[in-house]
């Protein structure tokens, strides 16, 4: 089917956007680039036919399939618990998965994770990841870690643009009505009750992460209706506190909050905060994003224990341990590997296809699990946009596009100059109900249209930014991040998935916490590795 | 149709055609220089554009009535706003001819149109002979009242900004009048008037408000001779010579004035230079204009001085103009200087060698950019470039006019581990202007005042550090990269005195 430019915008970023962009479309250079992912190859070579498997099987101590946040994590664990013989076997050439990160001769850039809130506690292993990595500065009087000031998201944080102009935060101030701003009070008050409720055990009602809640029903009750729901039954109607909500959702979960459960809604509001409305000392990012924590796990890990382009597509349970076969990417050979144990950091939609026994028998949890696409764009500037407003801020929201708008890369930088070439990194969920749908969607757009798209979100906002564009560059997530749909959070399948496969195949994985986030990937990382070093007999004080 | 009341029209658009032309001609000659050449091409493309105008009237055909008030809008706006308009472009952008002559083709050829309109206008009510007579004379006696009032008047009462605000104000009041005078030849004379009313009511406000613009540009720039323009990728720079001598703007910002200037860097440099341990190397942070560094340079012990200034135009200009190489005694081609074009936010990260003594003299904390080098974030680099018996200064802006801002810096230094002396100094162009004294330990005395300084002596500089209750410190938060509180504080508190 063939779109206008018009009708292409306003299906992906909505009608505003599409209206605003063509007014002041003329002719204009597209911008050179290209679309850099290959999405779409992966999931046919694992549904085809059957694959070769190699006849020499090397054996492995702990193989972790999958360099991922979760796979790192785990080998990050295994290593400081001085367990030789980890390998990590990862399909792309890089590792990080939905971390991972690039670079040009300007910047580096996230090619998706690209914060992290600083972590109210000291304790658990994100706050001793950060550590190792010399981010944390101190301790204050109360217990809460203190940061490297140079990796807080430095002022101005945020800002958003709408009908023709910046604005500071993410609240729509101007015209506000006294309702507008009354309902917004009480809305951040019910955070507030939220994010200090304890239970009777003394457990937050909502943690980071999400495992750590109080499972009282008082709060998990929560989960069945959806978020918007919740705001209805509440009395939450301001169009403006809907919009924050809603862009919350999408923002964390990658849907509206209407696919997205009232706890995962209220959790992402209260779990980061204190319950004074303080939200911890703020985000950590850097110019890479959550890059920046994966160089940070790869570089606690021996030379060579990861080995990129491997395939893996066959995880099979047998005596004293897992046969496991794999593919190599570009020569198509294949290995095998014998491990006593085994770390299946991928998430469940994979996960179905790799493990043999669910392969002859689909767990019926399986369905449960539902993962948005999400597109990334990376788009190199000579010089930073023009703006009218509030001027430029780390994170750049789009008011009425279904983008999330951007992120700047040189935002961390240390210089006074701000007026060198910089790199945008822009954001869209595809954030329909229909997963199946959105993700045809999206991979059906080509680099032409991709262009178009990115560059009719952003004109509107930045007078003058194709002559400034240099280079576009397009990251397609068919499968981004698991969504918290209504019930998810404490049904049935998130729990019966986490469970090990006997003694010797143990998964970890963000979807596992029904959020896609780097605090959930770390903790099932860590709590698969503490499960193997418990069957390898290591006796070892636990991080979580 | 009130004849007397369409009499009195002329005069007033005719009054006001002048002003126009004489407003843009003066600032033409004065922003540029070179006045005869300035006044004459914008007097000759202003006639030449009038004739355009009255050409273009014919193609008028229908509701000339309805166009003749549209074009004394047209006129009102654009002749009222261009004063005002053409200074800011000059301070701001490169665009300063583009500007000028478009405004004088604009203005010019709506002028054009004003009297070939009104005589077709009246054509069927005044006899033709009369008609000519009477609206011509009349338009030249406005020329007249407007070129005598111009100089005697208008120029030293109210100023170039405010004179075209004001005959802005009385073209869109002629322009509300007449659709009275027209009215049985207008089709809608109430969304005219609306305009008419908004358009008066607008530059009204123009007008009582260019108070504030009069005083920013006129006390600063008019008075004066613009002796250099030039735009960096950085900044405007503009540098004038008047009245109080000779004066440094940067994007419309007085840097100093030549009159008072010894004051500023006397009191930034020497507090530092005397209570360092050794003063063998020095680290000056802006500061591009050379006059900091023509201080530092005044003690024989000081064996380099390394000054870290983004823009390359400044630090040329401080090396080559006359004048201001003068004024700075020649320190850019001193055998000690090192002039590093470089971002001093990266310039410490990159670390290496310490100094005895650094001097950070930024511009003013009015935007993120700025307030990012009064952070914690920024001391922390700073601190580990100075030497153990060091001692740092840091221009603080005025403890007067932006306490909280003041006292704000201070408390960050402290924030970032240093000891620190605020004092703070009168310098008449700023007003009274702040510095923060910082180094590891409380510093001793270590050497005297050099020779020849004209404002501090012992016991003056004993009495800087002595702030009256009105600049006393303030609680106030510390200023981090991730809150940037300095930027909130320093807007709120300029916002009150200009
Ligand atoms: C666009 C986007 C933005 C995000 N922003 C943030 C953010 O700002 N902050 C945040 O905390 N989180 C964010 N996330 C969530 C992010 O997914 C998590 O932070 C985290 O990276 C998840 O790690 P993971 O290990 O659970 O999963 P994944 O990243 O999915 O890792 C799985 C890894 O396994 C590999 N793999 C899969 N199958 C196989 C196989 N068969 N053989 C070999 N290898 C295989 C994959 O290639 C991948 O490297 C974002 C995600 C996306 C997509």
């Amino acid at each position: 089917m063939e779109l206008t430019r018009r009708e292409l915008v306003a299906a992906f970023l909505g009608s505003a956007v599409a209206a605003s962009a063509c007014r002041k479309s003329g002719p204009r250079e597209r911008v050179p680039g290209a679309v850099v992912d290959q999405a779409v190859e992966l999931g046919h070579r694992l549904r085809g036919g059957p694959l070769p498997r190699a006849d020499v099987v090397e054996p492995v101590e702990v193989l972790v399939v999958g360099a991922g946040v979760a796979g790192l994590s785990a080998a990050w664990r295994l290593a400081s618990a001085g367990v030789r013989g980890v390998r990590v076997l990862e399909l792309e050439a890089e590792p990080g998965g939905t971390s991972r990160s690039g670079r040009n001769a300007i910047s580096a850039y996230p090619w998706g994770a690209h914060y992290l809130p600083a972590p109210l506690e000291d304790r658990g292993p994100v706050v001793r990841l950060l550590r190792e990595m010399g981010a944390v500065t101190d301790v204050d009087d109360t217990g809460r870690p203190r940061f490297e000031e140079s990796l807080l998201i430095h002022e101005p944080e945020e800002r958003f643009f709408y009908r023709g102009h910046w604005y500071e935060g993410l609240y729509l101030h101007a015209g506000a009505s006294v309702e507008d701003l009354e309902e917004l009070r009480r809305f951040e008050a019910r955070m507030n009750g939220f994010a200090s409720a304890r239970d009777a055990k003394g457990r937050r009602a909502f943690a980071v992460p999400s495992g750590l809640s109080s499972d009282d029903a008082e709060w998990t009750a929560l989960d069945a209706l959806s978020m918007a729901a919740w705001m209805e039954r509440e009395g939450f109607r301001s169009a403006r506190l809907k919009w924050v909500v809603d862009y919350a959702c999408r923002d964390d979960f990658g849907t509206t909050a209407e696919h997205v459960s009232a706890w995962a809604g209220i959790w992402y509001f209260t779990a980061r905060q204190d319950g004074n409305g303080e939200r911890s000392e703020g985000y950590l990012s850097w110019p890479e994003g959550n890059g920046r924590l994966v160089r940070q796990l790869v570089s606690a890990l021996p030379n060579g224990a990861v080995e990129g382009n491997v395939l893996v597509h066959t995880v099979e349970p047998v005596e004293g341990g897992c046969r496991v076969d794999a593919l190599e990417a570009g020569s198509g050979k294949p290995r095998a590997f014998l491990a006593r144990q085994v770390v299946l950091a991928c998430p469940r939609f994979i996960a179905a296809h790799v493990v043999a026994p669910w392969r002859r028998e689909r767990p019926a949890w399986l369905s449960g699990f539902t993962y948005g696409p999400w597109v990334v764009a990376n788009l190199t500037l000579s010089s930073p946009p023009r703006s009218r407003g509030f001027p430029l801020a780390w994170d750049n929201v789009f008011y009425e596009s279904r983008s999330l708008g951007y992120v700047v890369a040189t935002h961390q930088t240390l210089r006074q100059d701000e007026q060198g070439p910089t790199v945008l990194t822009w954001y869209l969920p595809m954030d329909g109900a229909d997963v199946k749908a959105e993700r045809e969607k999206a991979l059906s757009a080509s680099y032409a249209d991709w262009e178009a798209l990115v560059m009719a979100d952003m004109r509107p906002a930045h007078p003058g930014i194709s002559g400034q564009a240099q280079r576009l560059e397009v990251q397609r997530w068919g499968h981004a991040m698991v969504r918290p749909t209504p019930g998810f959070m404490w049904g049935q399948a998130k729990q019966a998935a986490g469970e090990s496969l006997g003694s010797s195949l143990h998964f970890a994985h963000s979807d596992l916490g029904g959020m896609g986030l780097f605090e959930e990937a770390n903790w099932f990382g860590v709590r698969a590795a503490e499960r193997v070093l418990a069957e390898l007999g290591r006796r070892e004080v636990s991080w979580l | 149709m009130n004849k007397t009341l369409l009499y009195i029209t002329v005069i007033v658009i005719a009054t006001c055609g002048l002003i126009y032309e004489l407003v843009v001609g003066a600032l033409a000659s004065y922003l540029l220089g070179d006045s005869v050449t300035q006044f004459s091409t914008v007097i000759g493309g202003y006639l030449f554009a009038m004739g355009i105008g009255s050409y273009l009237s014919r193609y008028i055909e229908r509701g000339v009535a309805q166009r003749f008030v549209e074009v004394e809008l047209a006129v009102a706006l654009l002749g009222g706003i261009c004063a005002p308009v053409l200074f800011l472009t000059f301070t701001l952008t490169d665009l300063f001819q583009v500007a000028l002559y478009g405004s004088v083709i604009a203005i010019g050829a709506l002028v054009g149109m004003e009297i070939p309109l009104l005589l077709r206008i009246l054509k069927d009510q005044v006899k033709f002979k009369d008609l000519i007579s009477q609206v011509l004379s009349l338009d030249y006696v406005g020329a007249l009242a407007a070129s005598v009032a111009f100089p005697l008047l208008l120029v030293p009462k109210l100023g170039l900004v405010r004179t075209s605000l004001l005959f802005g104000v009385l073209n869109a009041a002629v322009a509300l009048w007449s659709t009275w005078l027209l009215a049985p030849l207008l089709g809608n004379p109430l969304r005219l008037r609306v305009k008419a009313v908004g358009l008066t009511v607008l530059l009204l406000a123009g007008f009582v408000m260019g108070d504030r613009l009069t005083t920013f540009y006129e006390d600063q720039l008019y008075a004066d001779d613009v002796v250099h323009a030039s735009s960096s990728p950085y900044q405007r720079i503009i540098l004038t010579r008047g009245k109080r001598g000779f004066s440094l703007f940067l994007n419309g910002n007085l840097q100093f004035a030549s009159l008072d200037e010894y004051r500023y860097h006397e009191s930034l440099v020497h507090p530092a230079m005397v209570r360092a341990g050794k003063v063998e190397n020095v680290l000056i942070l802006g500061g591009g204009d050379g006059l900091a560094a023509r201080e530092v340079l005044r003690y024989p012990e000081v064996r380099s001085v390394t000054l870290v200034d983004l823009d390359p135009m400044i630090t040329g200009l401080a090396t080559n103009y006359g004048e201001l190489a003068k004024l700075n005694r020649h320190a850019m081609t001193d055998p000690r200087m090192r002039v590093v074009n470089g971002d001093a936010m990266q310039f410490l990260t990159e670390g290496g060698a310490q100094y005895d003594v650094v001097v950070v003299d930024f511009p003013d904390p009015n935007n993120f950019a700025l307030g990012k080098l009064y952070t914690t974030g920024f001391y922390k680099l700073l601190k580990k470039r100075i030497a153990p018996d060091g001692v740092a200064v840091v221009q603080s802006t005025s403890p007067l006019f932006a306490r909280r801002s003041f006292w704000c810096v201070e408390k960050t230094l402290r924030a970032a581990g240093f000891w620190t002396e605020p004092y703070h100094a009168l310098v008449p162009s700023f007003g009274e202007w702040g510095y923060v004294l910082i180094a590891h330990e409380p510093p001793a005395r270590h050497r005297p005042l050099p020779e020849g300084l004209l404002f501090l002596d012992d016991a003056t500089m004993a009495s800087l550090t002595q702030f009256p209750p009105d600049m006393g410190p303030l609680p106030v938060e510390v200023n981090r990269l991730n809150n940037q509180v300095l930027v909130h504080y320093y807007e709120a508190e300029w916002q009150r005195w200009n």
